[in-house]
């Protein structure tokens, strides 16, 4: 009862829940849990045998977070920067904190202009991107789409039909334009 | 795996990790996972995601080399590696903070490092492929018990932990009634593990009904759907005699549904670090003075949190990515017990060739999936 210092009762009390519950109260302690208490020093240091790590070397100019006084002894080498999005990532880490809007909003536009460029590169290589198999969209097919989605009580299915027009759109957006310019460029050619 | 642009990823032959730092050693992958949040980065919400980047922070493998530094592992070594890259001696690793480690992520100092987890995480390429280049090879990873299967091992590498990490979060206490948002793997090992701290009440929230009946089944909980009620937030006062939750697990995250505003302007439009609605229904149907636990993952950018009400209800608010390696023993002994089998979640296997597939299907949440593994070498 809300209304008085009782509390609600439970439906279950804990002996039925230790009878029912494999493992039930095993970790009762608050005190006895792994992240408990936090900031607890851990003497073995999980097997580090150094006091600063050494440094990785530095193979380009690698972009860091002007919140960080130096470039960490160690990180990831996975996508340099590189074309249009790589100048705009490097302007976001050269000028703007992490406490910034215009760092993130400015990675996020990075990323979707390198999105774009990927594709524009990928149609002069052998293995141009192929929306069928990169998007997955045959498993609708092979992985029960129908079935899985109607008569379920879903809360996604409203929205999920953004999905093709997120990923299709921009799309048909840039091929409406290039064939809207190639005709122009064909009518003032006839002229 | 190569990540192409937003809902897009194909295979690739990339270079073999190589070993770029003395304590680094290169492992064979021989189960991955995909992650929940590896669908922030799929859909292009995490920033600075940047195309031919490999996912996949859930994996484990075969050491196939080692760094001159690396004392603790040799080739041919089964090691599990959790998702969290550190370095064991900085300040905030000396103190056990091993997911917020400064010595591995010049990217950004609001999150530390992360294995295929964007640049924000390190710019880290991730297990989902053949080989991995593994960063403080001493540190992070630990020889998988002879007793443990490789799939058990790679549920420990992140959901099993940091649904165990969320319920400690709760600070559960006997008798306490927990409700958590989200019947993914990390919201079904948060059900789970919060008998094991004492719970009284374990309530599941979810909209997919595969879910919920496996978190009846695997979490012993009490489910609802949320799309069954006019207002779930009203429904869970009711039940908890007007009073709220004592604790409440936000296991969804930024790719919450419930609210299809909140859903697009989010996860759609990418103008909010994530959908907080979940969040926002943790807040709304804890008791005043209640804990939040909030493992879901969100983006940098900012969120709507109707932070007026947490305050209002003089609410504990507590969060992180899990520092999986200090959960690891106790989850050990949890296993050995019999308390928790991690791979009864598993639903999928799929082979690394076909991950694209993977993807969609994990990501529209076709055929009852709730965790797919992907099989490399195979």
């Amino acid at each position: 009862m809300t209304y008085t210092s009782e509390r609600p009762p439970l439906p279950e009390t804990s002996e039925q829940l230790r009878a029912r519950i494999p493992g039930w109260g095993a970790d009762l302690d608050p005190k006895d849990r792994p992240s408990v208490p936090k900031l607890q020093w851990q003497e073995d240091r999980t097997g580090a045998h150094w006091e600063f790590p050494e440094r990785q070397p530095e193979k380009w100019p690698r972009e860091r977070s002007i919140e960080h006084e130096f470039l960490t002894p160690v990180f990831g080498t996975s996508c340099p920067p590189a074309g249009f999005s790589g100048m705009l990532r490097k302007l976001s880490y050269r000028k703007y904190s992490e406490g910034r809007a215009a760092h993130w909003l400015l990675l996020l536009a990075a990323d979707r202009v390198d999105a774009w460029e990927s594709h524009i590169r990928s149609l002069l290589t052998l293995r141009p991107d192929n929306p069928i198999t990169q998007t997955g969209v045959l498993s609708e097919f092979s992985r029960h789409g129908v079935s899985s989605r109607f008569g379920k009580k879903r809360a996604d299915v409203k929205h999920q039909m953004l999905d093709p027009v997120i990923v299709t759109g921009p799309w048909v957006l840039v091929g409406g334009l290039v064939f809207a310019a190639i005709r122009r460029m064909l009518r003032r050619g006839g002229r | 795996m190569v990540y192409r642009g937003p809902y897009k990823v194909r295979v690739e032959e990339k270079d073999v990790p190589a070993i770029e730092h003395p304590n680094d050693a290169v492992v064979r992958v021989t189960r991955a996972a995909i992650c929940g949040s590896d669908l922030h980065l799929y859909h292009g919400m995490m920033p600075d995601t940047r195309v031919g980047m490999t996912f996949g922070h859930e994996f484990v493998g075969v050491v196939e080399e080692v760094g001159s530094s690396v004392r603790n592992l040799a080739r041919g070594d089964r090691v599990m590696v959790p998702f969290n890259i550190f370095c064991g001696t900085c300040w905030y690793c000396a103190r056990g903070l091993y997911s917020n480690c400064h010595n591995v992520n010049p990217n950004a100092t609001a999150v530390g490092g992360i294995y295929g987890y964007s640049h924000t995480c390190g710019g880290y390429d991730g297990g989902q492929a053949e080989y991995v280049r593994v960063p403080f090879a001493d540190v992070g990873p630990a020889v998988i018990p002879g007793w443990m299967d490789d799939e058990d091992a790679v549920l420990l590498t992140d959901a099993l932990a940091t649904g165990y990490f969320g319920a400690q979060l709760g600070d559960i206490v006997e008798g306490d009634v927990v409700v958590v948002f989200g019947a993914g793997p990390v919201g079904l090992y948060a059900a789970k593990s919060a008998w094991l701290m004492g719970a009284g009440r374990v309530i599941v929230i979810d909209h997919l009904e595969y879910r919920l009946a496996k978190a009846r089944t695997f979490a012993h909980a009490e489910t609802y759907n949320f799309c069954e009620y006019d207002d779930i937030v009203m429904h869970l006062k009711k039940i908890t005699g007007y009073l709220g939750a004592d604790v409440a697990i936000d296991a969804a995250g930024a790719e919450a549904d419930g609210n299809f505003v909140q859903h697009v302007t989010s996860a759609k439009l990418k103008l909010q670090g994530g959908s907080p609605v979940a969040l926002n229904w943790a807040i709304d149907s804890v008791r005043k003075g209640g804990t939040i636990s909030v493992m879901g993952a969100y983006g940098p950018m900012f969120s709507a949190v109707k932070f007026g009400d947490a305050l209002n209800k003089g609410l504990t608010l507590r969060m992180n990515q899990c520092p999986v390696k200090r959960q690891w023993p106790r989850l050990f002994e949890h296993i050995r017990n019999g308390y928790l089998k991690p791979s009864d979640i598993v639903t999928h296997r799929i082979p690394l060739e076909h991950i694209a597939e993977g993807y969609h299907m994990f990501s529209a949440k076709l055929d009852g999936c709730i965790k797919p593994l992907i099989v490399a070498g195979s």
